[in-house]
């Protein structure tokens, strides 16, 4: 008992010690974010609020389940590998409610010529003209079906398609 | 109040609807995705690109990315016969509206799309003061905006230059591998909109993806390997000029 006779002015600084040690916590636990350290070191809840931000292109797999026709045609031709967006532009919305928001038709003299611009930079084995050349003006879906693009075959799957119909 | 039984009884389904209201208002979370059965990454055919920016052009439409930022870009490499260390990059606009037309005979053109490799072992997170920017457990580098002080430590430690400070938000933004759309079972922006199947998602987890018989048999190469950093943004057909 003797040794902490004269040991008070020790213990009251300890408890400011203690005290303050609390407060730490207290405003520690209102402060940081419940989920911090759920995964690392950071706000796993922010994985959750990026995941729910609205998509934009709603993906070909949504676009086939209604336009099945363009899809029939679309599959036999040249363009099977490019997906519906790409030339259509984002549609979700459209996806979401078909009748209130039209996609708006695209203009084949700048779309076309994105990809199929003769440039040395290209594969060589990308088909790609001159658009001045090769059309001088004249639009390309006068000849090319931006669906099934090679002149010969646009004709064939667009009879087949009007025959199973 | 007096609640009788009777009238517990009867209001108890109405809570539930109730509930369920307030439930439909929150995220939707794709039902079965699990953080511990991925590990995304993206095969970049430098073959198949044709330079036509629609990548570009998605991402920018998909993630609302400002005007003269890029979350993606597409550069174009001129490497000629007697100048092979000094090769002319160029990529007007992030690439967003095309190139101009390569003159032929002129030595050898390349497109080379970039973005984010979502590394393993990612010198942006590690700077990171306030721990804003991490890797996810399924191995996407993403960004806290809640959190971040927009210091731009992370922008100047990314050694491929894939990180900006958003000019409205004043936070680090990024390449997210729309994170949004890959746990919804979708495809990247770009991925989706690529013309010629350049860019692929890959699930390094999933035994099924295509990607290992491809590493197997192309030479697939990351950028910067020697910095170490685990990208998984793996290039195939990737000239040696590409720095």
């Amino acid at each position: 008992m003797s040794a902490f006779k004269d040991a008070g002015h020790l213990f009251r600084f300890a408890g400011l010690f203690v005290l303050a040690f609390i407060i730490f916590l207290v405003v520690r636990g209102y402060v940081v974010p419940r989920s911090f350290g759920q995964y690392g070191h950071y706000r796993g809840a922010a994985i959750g609020e990026i995941a729910a931000r609205p998509v934009k292109f709603a993906g070909h797999e949504t676009c086939e389940t209604c336009h099945s026709d363009v899809l029939d045609v679309k599959s036999k031709g040249k363009h099977a590998h490019v997906n519906c967006e790409a030339c259509h532009g984002p549609l979700a919305k459209h996806a979401d409610d078909p009748s209130s928001v039209t996609p708006v038709k695209p203009d084949t003299a700048v779309l076309c010529a994105r990809c199929h611009t003769a440039s040395a930079a290209k594969p060589k084995g990308f088909p790609q003209v001159d658009p001045v050349d090769h059309s001088n003006g004249v639009p390309c879906e006068t000849c090319h079906q931006p669906h099934s693009p090679a002149i010969e075959a646009a004709a064939a799957p667009a009879a087949s398609a009007g025959g199973a119909k | 109040m007096n609640l009788s039984r009777r009238h517990f009884l009867v209001l108890m389904p109405a809570a539930a609807v109730a509930w369920k209201a307030v439930l439909a208002g929150t995220p939707e979370q794709a039902p079965n995705y699990k953080l511990s059965d991925h590990w995304w990454g993206m095969l970049i055919d430098v073959p198949k690109c044709i330079g036509c920016g629609n990548c570009v052009r998605a991402c920018q439409a998909e993630n609302d990315v400002p005007d003269g930022y890029f979350r993606t870009w597409v550069e174009r490499y001129h490497v000629e016969d007697e100048n092979m260390t000094n090769p002319e990059v160029i990529s007007p606009d992030g690439g967003k509206e095309g190139f101009p037309v390569a003159k032929e005979d002129a030595g050898k053109y390349f497109f080379v799309p970039k973005m984010c490799n979502h590394c393993t072992d990612s010198p942006c997170t590690q700077v990171c003061p306030v721990g804003a920017t991490f890797v996810t457990p399924d191995g996407v580098v993403l960004i806290d905006q809640k959190y971040c002080l927009g210091c731009a430590y992370c922008v100047q430690a990314c050694p491929y230059g894939c990180r900006y400070i958003h000019p409205e938000k004043k936070v680090a933004d990024k390449c997210t591998l729309c994170y949004h759309r890959i746990t919804k079972g979708l495809t990247t922006a770009c991925c989706e909109n690529c013309p010629t199947g350049a860019r692929q998602l890959v699930d390094l987890k999933n035994p099924k993806d295509p990607i290992h018989e491809f590493l197997k048999t192309h030479p697939v190469q990351v950028l910067k390997p020697q910095m170490a950093t685990g990208a998984k943004a793996y290039y195939n057909g990737l000239d040696g000029s590409v720095r």
